[in-house]
């Protein structure tokens, strides 16, 4: 048999259709729907006179607009307006919602694979680029746009063009200290920001083997930021351990066994050949911070912002640079920071917070600077209470706050002020992304923790150990 | 989905690359639940300061502009947030076509489910384009059936596009009545396949 990547074998099991020179047709397994991309297709439904072909294979949720705190009363009558079409929406077609208050709730890339509704080898599409960040399970899960979303409603398949395959090899081993966001952050930086546009990517080497699965989904997460609209990692014994038990995994034991032959099938084959493939050094890579507009305008911590003399986009990095209220050729860990985001689809798992409380246990957040927390949904909030994280946080002076996507886009009222500074862990620093005239850096929890504490971006190497 | 067999229209350039759909349409206008009426949002943040005012610096808004129906930009046009959002402002503003070196994957699906043109090019026919629209009067004629564009001096750019694509926007074909066409084939899929719902 030949030998092929975990991507054709995906792609090629979920094939309904094929005509020379036209996209395949391809079967979605998991189609995961939010209120900020369905209500024009659910209208397209209506207007069609058609139906949810597979309702028991869509899932929907509240996260883009949902407040994150006062959540009983929502002030925003249009942001109301949109969560009341999805209820209403998915009352008409038959269709789950956790909605707000519900207990499955949060932002979808976070609770796909929390509820077990990501599985290896599905096919997975949501109205939202990250869902690339199903990958990490070694699904092929990747972000549509609306009529895309009426498409799957109508057909519960897509017409795609097959992609191109590429390798991420990831040599060596991540130095203590740095993590998948770090790793992500330099890859992008390294390779820029559209090395991805028309392939799928998958991510090996032992650095991504030595992820745990939450930094897997951290770096398949930002793979659209590379411009591939989906990113995957081949599933091992870890996949398989963080899905056991997970509420929409079966819990039969004989068909557990036997689902786990199948996806550890899945792995790419050795020897498989790719379209493409690119390697980075994982030792050499330090924690990043984006410096810029777009997610490849990233340095590490020790270092500056470019100096325009020495760059070829200068117009970009010039915009960027006067955008973002920067000097060419300053220090990065001479940047003041006035507010601190943790949270989004990006870096709000258990862990995460988990890692950003070990950072400011028993410190303070540095006057003048706002912070708050908001965990990726409902459950890791409850988890994170029952260990007692929010105390941590609250303590230091964070905010503690529902879950949402929140400040990561600023639907809501988390807005960073024009001319605001902030250290944020989610995947965007497009100019005006978190509020009109607001700068974003990105950084991993860890690094967001320590500038909350310090007012300025250091380096959590050294930080955590002093 | 209308026709689109040929266009004639006005330029006008925007001169940056990796322009995302954070840009071309702010997220504070993503909470209608309508496809119609985001075109006077479109790149509202580069068009207006924070106060409501318009920018000078920037100059769609420029009477010369006024019309323009042909957008030339830079590579990796719409990167970003999947939002459909986009092409609709951009449509509803009135462009029908776009140049640009390269464009990012979802936009460019997004982009031609509504009907808009996009035309790749290499970098110096764009930064040819880009200069010649300064005047705010160079209008560009494209043809879809025969795939080229014409300019007003008799110039003459040929372009490729995937006939699959060509062939859509030539007839003004729905995807999804595309597909409904095989629903035999989906229903053989889902009876071999079984795939399970979430209960
Ligand atoms: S957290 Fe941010 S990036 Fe993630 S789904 Fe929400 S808005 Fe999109």
């Amino acid at each position: 048999m030949s030998k092929e990547t975990i991507i054709e074998k995906i792609w090629n099991k979920h094939v309904v259709y094929k005509e020379e020179g036209k996209p395949d047709i391809l079967y979605i397994d998991l189609h995961l729907i939010h209120e900020v991309t369905s209500p024009q297709a659910f209208e397209g439904l209506r207007l069609a006179n058609r139906t949810v072909r597979r309702p028991d294979l869509t899932f929907a949720t509240m996260d883009h607009n949902v407040p994150t705190k006062n959540v009983e009363e929502i002030k925003d009558k249009i942001a109301k307006q949109q969560l009341d079409a999805l209820r209403e929406n998915c009352s008409e077609f038959g269709i789950k919602l956790a909605g707000m208050f519900h207990k499955d709730q949060g932002i979808v890339h976070v609770i796909g694979p929390q509820l077990g509704l990501t599985q290896p080898g599905k096919t997975i599409v949501c109205g939202d680029s990250h869902t690339s960040t199903h990958g990490a399970f070694g699904a092929l899960a990747f972000g549509i746009g609306t009529s895309e979303v009426e498409h799957v409603f109508a057909t519960q398949t897509l017409a795609q063009e097959k992609p191109k395959t590429m390798n991420v090899k990831v040599n060596g081993d991540l130095p203590i200290g740095v993590t998948a966001k770090d790793l992500i952050l330099a890859i992008i930086a390294k390779f820029g920001v559209n090395f991805g546009t028309g392939y799928v990517v998958e991510y090996t080497g032992q650095a991504i083997r030595d992820l745990t699965m939450e930094g897997r989904m951290t770096v398949c997460n930002m793979s659209i930021e590379g411009g591939a609209r989906a990113g995957l990692i081949s599933p091992d014994e870890k996949t398989i351990d963080y899905l056991y038990g997970r509420k929409y995994v079966p819990k039969d034991e004989e068909a557990f066994e036997a689902l786990k032959e199948e996806w550890l099938n899945l792995r790419t084959d050795d020897g498989a050949k790719y379209d493409k493939t690119i390697e980075i050094d994982a030792t050499k890579i330090e924690p990043q911070v984006s410096w810029g507009t777009n997610p490849s305008m990233v340095v590490p911590i020790t270092g500056k912002t470019p100096k325009i003399s020495e760059v070829d986009n200068k117009d970009e990095v010039m915009r960027a640079l006067e955008y973002m209220g920067l000097e060419e050729g300053q220090r990065i860990t001479d940047i003041d920071v006035s507010h601190v985001f943790i949270g989004s689809c990006t870096n709000s798992r258990l862990k995460d917070l988990k890692r950003a409380a070990e950072i400011i246990k028993g410190k303070k957040v540095k006057e003048g600077v706002k912070a708050i927390v908001v965990p990726g949904s409902f459950l890791v909030k409850e988890e994170a209470e029952t260990i007692g994280l929010d105390k941590v946080f609250t303590d230091a002076g964070f905010e503690w706050r529902n879950s949402g996507c929140s400040a990561c886009l600023g639907m809501n009222d988390d807005i960073i002020p024009s001319g605001g500074r902030c250290a944020s862990t989610s995947n965007r620093n497009f100019e005006g992304r978190q509020g009109n005239g607001a700068r974003t850096h990105l950084v991993s929890p860890e690094m967001a923790a320590a500038a909350a504490i310090e007012g300025r971006f250091v380096d959590v190497r050294a930080y955590s150990f002093a | 989905m209308e026709k689109f067999i040929a266009h004639s229209g006005k330029v006008f350039a925007l001169n940056r690359e990796n322009i995302d759909t954070d840009q071309i349409i702010p997220k504070q206008f993503l909470k209608r639940i309508e496809r119609t009426g985001f075109g006077e949002f479109v790149f509202y943040n580069w068009r207006y300061d924070d106060d409501g005012n318009l920018r000078s610096n920037f100059h769609l808004d420029d009477e010369e502009y006024s019309g323009a129906s042909v957008l030339v930009t830079g590579p990796n046009f719409g990167c970003g947030s999947s939002r459909e959002h986009a092409p609709w402002s951009l449509l509803d503003y009135g462009f029908k076509v776009i140049i640009a070196p390269s464009f990012a994957d979802i936009f460019y699906n997004n982009a031609f489910k509504n009907g808009i043109l996009l035309i790749t090019l290499d970098e110096e026919k764009i930064e040819e384009y880009t200069e010649k629209s300064q005047s705010g009067d160079f209008n560009l004629e494209i043809d879809l059936k025969n795939k080229w564009i014409k300019e007003s001096s008799g110039e003459i750019t040929p372009f490729d596009i995937s006939e699959y694509h060509r062939e859509k926007l030539l007839n003004g074909w729905d995807d999804i009545s595309l597909t409904l066409l095989h629903e035999d084939k989906i229903k053989e899929y889902e009876e071999r396949e079984v795939p399970v719902g979430i209960i």
